[in-house]
């Protein structure tokens, strides 16, 4: 399957209070609460939504658990309908494994930020994914240390400014951003592979399908399943909310490329040529 | 630890802790569980803890080292109220703080127990799965290498069939959609609803009260004999206490007048029993393979009632795995008689 696509910003048509409406309406669902305390502009619930709504369009609210680590998202993991075990910083696979491996029946879905993944915790999913755990990993990727305030973590990319690359991430002193879907897709145990964005309305659409496709990837026992979420910080960026859209697709996003960069069960089902 | 109901057992090669994970890999499939070689502590750690949540009788350990790498996991599991057994194959007895104190940060506490022998163990490890379950709290199960490299042939009793508590707070997965979907964290249990995360100081107050409940409750255990006319009382902890024991029966032989105290349970720690003994007795002496660390709590157990002495000391074989030369009966008579003679 070859569905790359360029994250780009779409703005919408809608008038402000036209958008506003329509999200007013809208009670999400397996959400506990209707407001959150993250900053205006912030991807991370958008994705987070998005993934509940996921696990109950598939029917799986009642055989779900989470398992989150440590970052602004947690801020949810007590406020959602879905079982949820709150894990340490890095640690959310292996704690994920100890789950599934105890009840096989449960569908298992971690919640990572880039730090927690990528800086802190890259083996563990580097070996669930080698080992072919049957659980789905969710990274929202940022390219910053967003809680602790914009500083630069394993995925920053080459010149992005934070409190800790002051002139701009520079390869020879802060060394190059890891593009972890590609890596992850290296591995032969992992089955879906995909990166994705919430930039634009377009992009969670896409997000949508390819949170579901992973949670189906789990059901139907192929292995690994993993979903790199590219989300803003306007906070953490040090820029206005309105331009984070924008910001995502011209920096984080042209490095950390969208796309379905693996998928077993449609190649699978392709037919050879 | 099978019969004892263990069921989910995660571990990284380390020696002396090695066989352990060996047998149960073993073993464990054969009785519906599940057993990984994990790729590294922290991993192994983690594994338990997911288990541990779905209220699977769960299992880990290492040598010292090894659980050095799991403590930041080990205090965190202990705020969310998790039960799990956590075994430390020792190497010597230098992980005598690590086990009772605990190497993680926040204020929380292990209930300890150190076997003497293998079946003791057997005995222990039983317990620690009762305790661990009945208090929702991690207990550690503090051997050495002496300890894991014996095999013996011993009783291993049937699995108590007494209930067990009941895991109400366990996950399922089953609860999502109810309005009242469980959580399990370190962070806190009671969801806020309100958007903001949660109530830190609440949580916490609600632990330090458990751990004080705990510590209060579980009832500290030791092993003496002569102490009632000792002039010379020695406390040790694990297989050293059997060589003291040895030693002790031996001058006892000869009409020297000294007795030994062997705490079951470091934590908690049997104060009473040592304070008794000590306000009877002229002198106390502290024999353990380290530089003097059980010393602390024996020295707040007496409180000043009689002069404490240490006479144990560094493993100090190249390997650094336990084999202390001065671990001798004929070594340990000369030096507690050196203090009968110091406090005759």
């Amino acid at each position: 399957m070859n569905d790359r696509s360029p994250v780009e910003f779409v703005p919408t048509d809608a008038a402000p209070r036209e958008a506003a409406r329509l999200v007013d309406d809208f009670t999400p669902a397996l959400v506990d609460v209707g407001a959150h305390h993250l900053c205006p502009g912030c991807g991370e619930p958008i994705a987070v939504r998005s993934l509940v709504e996921a696990i109950d369009e598939l029917a799986l609210a009642q055989r779900t658990i989470a398992v989150f680590g440590i970052g602004c998202y947690t801020a949810f993991s007590n406020n959602l309908d879905v079982e949820v075990l709150q894990a340490l910083h890095g640690r959310a696979p292996s704690v994920a494994t100890g789950v599934k491996r105890s009840l096989p029946d449960t569908v298992v879905v971690t919640v990572q930020g880039d730090g927690d993944m990528v800086s802190e915790g890259l083996q563990e999913v580097l070996h669930a994914a080698a080992r072919g755990e049957n659980i789905t990993c969710v990274m929202l990727n940022n390219g910053v240390f967003g809680e602790t305030g914009g500083h630069m973590t394993a995925t920053t990319v080459l010149g992005q400014r934070t409190k800790t690359s002051l002139d701009g991430r520079d390869p020879a002193a802060h060394g190059r951003p890891i593009l972890l879907a590609d890596l992850v897709a290296r591995l032969d145990g992992a089955a879906y592979v995909a990166r994705c964005a919430v930039n634009s309305a377009g992009e969670l659409a896409r997000t949508h399908r390819v949170l579901r496709r992973a949670l189906d990837t789990q059901l139907s026992k192929a292995g690994f399943s993993f979903v790199e979420i590219l989300t803003m910080c306007p906070t953490g960026w040090f820029i206005e909310t309105s331009d984070a859209p924008r910001y995502l697709a011209d920096n984080l996003g042209t490095v950390h490329r969208a796309g379905v960069l693996k998928d077993v069960r449609a190649d699978a089902e392709a037919p050879s040529s | 630890m099978i019969a004892a109901g263990c069921r989910f057992f995660a571990g990284y090669p380390m020696t002396p802790f090695t066989e352990v994970l060996e047998e149960m890999a073993k073993k464990l499939p054969a009785v519906g569980g599940v057993c990984m070689n994990a790729e590294s502590e922290l991993e192994a750690i983690g594994m338990a803890w997911g288990a541990a949540a779905t209220g699977t009788p769960a299992a880990t350990g290492s040598t010292g080292q090894g659980l050095s790498l799991m403590q930041e996991s080990l205090a965190e599991i202990t705020m969310a109220r998790l039960p799990l057994v956590v075994l430390n194959m020792a190497r010597a007895q230098g992980d005598y703080w690590q086990a009772t104190r605990g190497g993680g940060h926040g204020d929380y506490r292990h209930l300890v127990l150190a076997p003497v022998d293998v079946a003791e163990a057997v005995e222990l490890v039983g317990r620690a799965f009762e305790l661990a379950a009945a208090w929702r709290n991690p207990v550690v199960v503090l051997g050495d290498y002496y300890l894991a490299h014996t095999a013996r042939a011993v009783d291993v009793p049937l699995p108590d069939q007494a209930p067990r508590p009941a895991n109400d707070w366990a996950l399922t997965g089953e609860s999502g959609g109810s309005g009242h979907a469980k959580l399990v964290s370190f962070l806190g249990s009671e969801k806020q609803r309100d958007g903001v995360g949660y109530d830190l100081a609440v949580h916490y107050a609600a632990c330090a009260e458990h751990t004080a409940d705990m510590l209060r409750d579980v009832p500290a255990e030791a092993e003496s004999g002569f102490v009632d006319d000792a002039d010379v009382v020695v406390v040790a902890f694990g297989t050293p206490g059997s060589y003291v024991r040895a030693a002790i029966r031996s001058l006892r032989a000869e009409g020297v007048r000294v007795g030994w105290v062997r705490p079951v349970t470091l934590v908690p720690f049997p104060v009473d029993v040592i304070s008794a003994a000590a306000r009877r007795a002229k002198a106390v002496a502290v024999y353990e393979n380290n530089a003097g660390q059980m010393l602390d709590d024996v020295r707040l157990a007496v409180l000043g009632d009689a002069p404490v002495e240490f006479i144990g000391g560094l493993s100090l074989d190249a390997s650094g795995f336990g084999i202390a030369p001065d671990l001798d009966v004929s070594v340990l008579r000369e030096r507690i008689l050196g203090v009968v003679e110091r406090h005759a």
